[in-house]
């Protein structure tokens, strides 16, 4: 589930995972679950930051209207 | 008045001289009596422009070798004034006179329009005006970025170090987003409209959109104070950020735009947060999940120790293993996210130990303190629970011994 994050959402859900366990009054099973998750979390965000690949595409005007193409910068 | 200036007396004594009103009014009739002077047109740079309470103004046209007083009476300064700004390139229409209280020549200016830069200065501050009144400028209006944008909008031309320098910064921040150039012209009769169609375009692809253009001339920025282009930025569905010509150089795009850029490389950073900043953050945030957990572990711990007493042989080596397997499977995870951070956790869990150690109950006992129990197991920390004559258990560090309670003494 954590894998289909989008970063933005994994960051935010971190967040809240943190906040959780920060507060201590936290009963072990809950503390153990809730740094897992976190760290899946903090993973998939990890993850999503190191394997972007950025496109970088032109509008150009088409048959059928605007298209996306391909824009190589150097 | 006397056609001429100094006339021969006829009896022979000093010639007759002019008195300076005299004077004044011959130059003044000369003047008001030339055809070119009474309807003149002069081009030339307003100096020095000042507006009396009455609402006349005065300044001065100036080129480079010569200047010539001006004066705007109330009426005409009404219509006129408004565009009229020191520095200011202008073509004044009106006729010449003396002012005959200074003796000094002045145009009287019936009609002032801009010239050259000045005309540019007059429509800008028109299109200013007008925009402002809709309302197009006001903070309220200014919609907030994206905090993560997923698709990043570029309207600029496609050739030059412009487009580049955003696609760089852009790929260096946030490659998470994609980057969809609009190409548009940016100076010249067609920018314009090219620009506001490359914003529709882009208006439901994106996130936001970085509306840049290099530094040129206020002729090449012109595009860029175009109405209608303002008002397309003003409609655009999402955020755009404006960064055209260099920092000093303002445009009414820039004035319209949500946010205004100093460089078009800056506007791609404001545009796209930074990856590096946010891969700090995320290790703040792991490092604060993993010492929470183990301040959880911690009491855990504790807790363990304190009650390790109360349990059977067996129900404790079930809880401490069950425990075990917890801290395990957390100091694995933490292991594996693999820094310092994990390295300094792991010595808190292991000095967590020593401390298990050193807050066991035996090493208590072998202190010379006793644990008290019912005969039943449970354990009386406090005295006002306990009754007068009840039997008791007293454990000390090598044994038991029952008891019964004599009297009880709770202040």
């Amino acid at each position: 589930m954590t894998e289909d994050l989008s970063f933005e959402d994994a960051l935010a859900a971190l967040e809240v995972k943190v906040a959780e366990l920060s507060r201590g009054d936290v009963p072990l099973d809950r503390a153990l679950a809730a740094f897992e998750e976190g760290l899946a979390l903090y993973r998939r965000c990890h993850k999503v930051l190191a394997e972007a690949e950025q496109r970088v595409t032109r509008l150009v005007e088409a048959a059928g209207g605007l298209k996306e193409e391909p824009f190589a910068v150097e | 008045m006397e056609a001429l200036a100094i006339l021969p007396e006829a009896d022979g004594r000093a010639p007759r001289s002019l008195t300076v009103t005299e004077l004044a009014q011959l130059l003044r009739d000369t003047l008001r009596g030339n055809p070119i002077l009474s309807r003149v047109l002069v081009r030339g740079e307003a100096s020095n422009v000042q507006r009396t309470p009455a609402g006349h103004v005065f300044f001065t046209l100036k080129d480079a070798t010569a200047q010539v007083a001006c004066v705007l009476f109330r009426d005409e300064a009404e219509a006129a004034a408004p565009v009229l700004e020191d520095g200011m390139e202008v073509v004044a229409s009106g006729e010449v006179d003396l002012y005959t209280r200074k003796g000094e020549v002045q145009l009287v200016v019936r009609a002032v329009t801009p010239a050259g830069i000045g005309a540019f200065w007059a429509t800008f501050q028109r299109t200013r005006k007008r925009l402002a009144a809709d309302g197009l400028f006001d903070v309220s209006r200014k919609r907030p970025l994206p905090r993560f944008p997923r698709r990043i909008g570029v309207v600029t031309s496609e050739s030059g170090a412009v487009v580049h320098d955003i696609v760089v910064v852009l790929r260096r921040r946030w490659p998470l987003a994609d980057v969809v150039v609009a190409p548009s012209s940016v100076q010249g009769s067609e920018a314009p409209a090219q620009l506001r169609s490359a914003l529709r375009a882009l208006g439901d692809r994106v996130d936001v959109v970085v509306l840049a253009r290099g530094g040129g001339s206020l002729e090449d920025l012109w595009a860029f104070n175009d109405e209608a282009l303002a008002r397309s930025i003003a409609a655009c569905p999402v955020a755009v950020v404006s960064a055209v010509g260099h920092e000093t150089d303002v445009t009414i795009a820039d004035f319209v735009a949500d946010v205004r850029a100093p460089t078009p490389s800056a506007a791609a950073e404001i545009a796209a947060p930074d990856a590096a900043e946010l891969r700090a953050r995320l290790r703040t945030h792991r490092d604060a999940l993993a010492r929470s957990v183990l301040a959880v572990l911690r009491e855990r711990w504790t807790d363990v120790a304190r009650i390790r007493e109360r349990l059977s042989p067996a129900g404790l080596r079930r809880e401490v293993e069950a425990d075990s397997v917890r801290l395990g499977t957390a100091a694995s995870l933490l292991l594996a996210a693999g820094t310092r951070a994990v390295a300094r956790a792991r010595e808190r869990l292991e000095s967590l130990g020593r401390r298990l150690d050193v807050l066991s109950p035996l090493a208590t006992l072998r202190r010379g303190y006793a644990i008290v129990s019912r005969p039943d197991g449970g354990i009386l920390p406090c005295a006002k629970t306990i009754e007068a004559g009840e039997p008791l258990v007293v454990r000390l560090q090598d044994g038991r011994v029952h008891v019964h309670v004599d009297r009880k003494e709770v202040p």
